[in-house]
């Protein structure tokens, strides 16, 4: 069966595809679509050649801005956003991870001033040929990719 | 000059050079009652003895008042005030404020809310700007210069935040490094890339007597007992990195011995009278460091 027919299609809005599949509630989270009011469909564990198992999610009526979007590119950077006008791709997004990222990623350090107190986090994405490291703002310390946890909204 | 002083990675080489200058100023000078009508908070949230009398002691040479407390049990943050509520509550009192708090980042959040300048006096295990700068002020003063000098690293490079802030700072001088330590103890990675990008030569020894000969300056710290889970293997390393006396004697003239103290056995008694020994000065030029960052971020905060 066409995978297409998996989530099915929507008339004008922003579709995600090819986010790993462990990801998909936390680009849920990130883009805070739980509170959002517009139709959303998602898929997850669906096949893919590229990523084994993908996740896909598809928002009619909705587009992001660029800044919104890139947060998800420190979890799900293979992610391919489409935008979709009357059911055709109209324009394809590329991802790139932010410079800065505040108050989405939980800092790894356990002494840091904001895992003890309410301070939103932030910091400095240092760029490598690997990937890319976050440091912190506030306590220094590198959290790498491996250890990089979403604060949840609740 | 920025508006706080939070971190060494935050200072221009220019900014360390002038507040280095300001300090041989007051060292000339020590009783300069520049500030009678300022206040000055000094709380500490976590004991500490050393830094906080030091910083008293400059802050009372600059004629200022102090208040604060000196631990967390005189204050409502047993009650369960915020850090934040703390600092705005002070920062309505006095003309500036020096925190010590055991939590890392503690320092740079305080200064996003306070309303007069803030010095770090250390947080948690993050930075200790003061005692950089009062180390670099040891150097200057007992070298006569910050270039080209050769700096051995000596004890805990793992976990010692002084010796990686001291790194830091000197990195704009063109050092040469070496680093002396046990094999569970060696400069992390990411210190040691940082000098790379630099090009700023370094070379790993676990044998304290291999790197005494050459050094300008040897920066002793002392090994920490909890970091070991193998006691024996604490005690192997305890006297190894003891340095007496008799290890001097091929020493360079000039070559001067620092620590932040407190030290334990990693520097014998008989080192203390030595003309290689440096470190009750080094504690002492702490008061002239700390009058020249207090008198410029007060300075700064009269123009405004």
């Amino acid at each position: 069966m066409e995978k297409q027919l998996k989530v099915s299609a929507i008339k004008d809005g922003t579709v995600l595809d090819h986010i790993p599949a462990d990801q998909l509630f936390n680009v849920i989270e990130i883009l805070g679509l739980s509170k959002s009011l517009k139709q959303i469909t998602f898929g997850t564990n669906l096949d893919s050649k590229l990523l084994g198992k993908k996740g896909i999610i598809k928002i009619a009526d909705k587009y992001f801005e660029d800044d919104d979007i890139n947060r998800i590119a420190l979890i799900a950077p293979q992610a391919k956003i489409n935008i979709i006008h009357n059911f055709e791709v109209v324009e394809k997004r590329i991802l790139s991870i932010p410079a800065k990222v505040k108050s989405i990623v939980k800092c790894m350090n356990p002494k840091c001033i904001t895992n003890h107190q309410q301070v939103e986090t932030s910091f400095t994405t240092i760029f490598k040929e690997e990937g890319f490291e976050l440091l912190c703002h506030y306590c220094e310390r590198i959290t790498d990719k491996d250890h990089l946890k979403i604060i949840s909204s609740e | 000059m920025p508006k706080h002083l939070i971190s060494i990675r935050d200072f221009s080489k220019e900014e360390i050079l002038s507040t280095l200058e300001m300090a041989t100023t007051f060292e000339k000078e020590p009783i300069q009652p520049l500030f009678r009508d300022k206040v000055v908070a000094s709380i500490f949230f976590e004991p500490s003895t050393r830094t906080r009398l030091s910083f008293e002691t400059a802050a009372n040479r600059l004629g200022t008042r102090i208040i604060g407390f000196t631990d967390i049990g005189d204050t409502s943050a047993t009650k369960g005030e915020t850090l934040k509520d703390t600092i705005v509550m002070v920062s309505k009192y006095s003309d500036l404020i020096i925190m010590r708090h055991p939590l890392d980042g503690s320092a740079r959040y305080a200064s996003e809310v306070s309303s007069v300048p803030v010095i770090n006096a250390g947080d948690g295990s993050n930075q200790h700007p003061t005692q950089t700068l009062l180390d670099l002020y040891s150097i200057l003063k007992t070298q006569g210069r910050m270039e080209d000098l050769k700096i051995n690293l000596v004890g805990d490079l793992k976990y010692g935040r002084t010796v990686h802030s001291l790194l830091q700072a000197m990195s704009h001088f063109n050092p040469t490094f070496t680093f002396t330590s046990p094999e569970e103890l060696k400069m992390p990675q990411e210190y040691k890339s940082f000098l790379r990008e630099r090009n700023i030569e370094y070379n790993e020894i676990i044998n304290l007597n291999d790197g005494l000969n050459d050094a300008d300056i040897i920066y002793m710290t002392r090994v920490q007992r909890e970091r070991f889970t193998d006691p024996i293997e604490y005690e192997r390393v305890k006297n190894f990195y003891s340095l007496n006396l008799s290890m001097l004697s091929g020493c360079k003239p000039n070559m001067k011995i620092l620590h932040p103290l407190p030290r334990v056995n990693e520097i014998s008694p008989d080192v203390d009278n030595s003309e290689h020994a440096y470190y009750f000065q080094q504690a002492q030029n702490g008061v002239y460091t700390r009058m020249a960052i207090i008198a410029k971020l007060l300075g700064m905060n009269e123009k405004n």
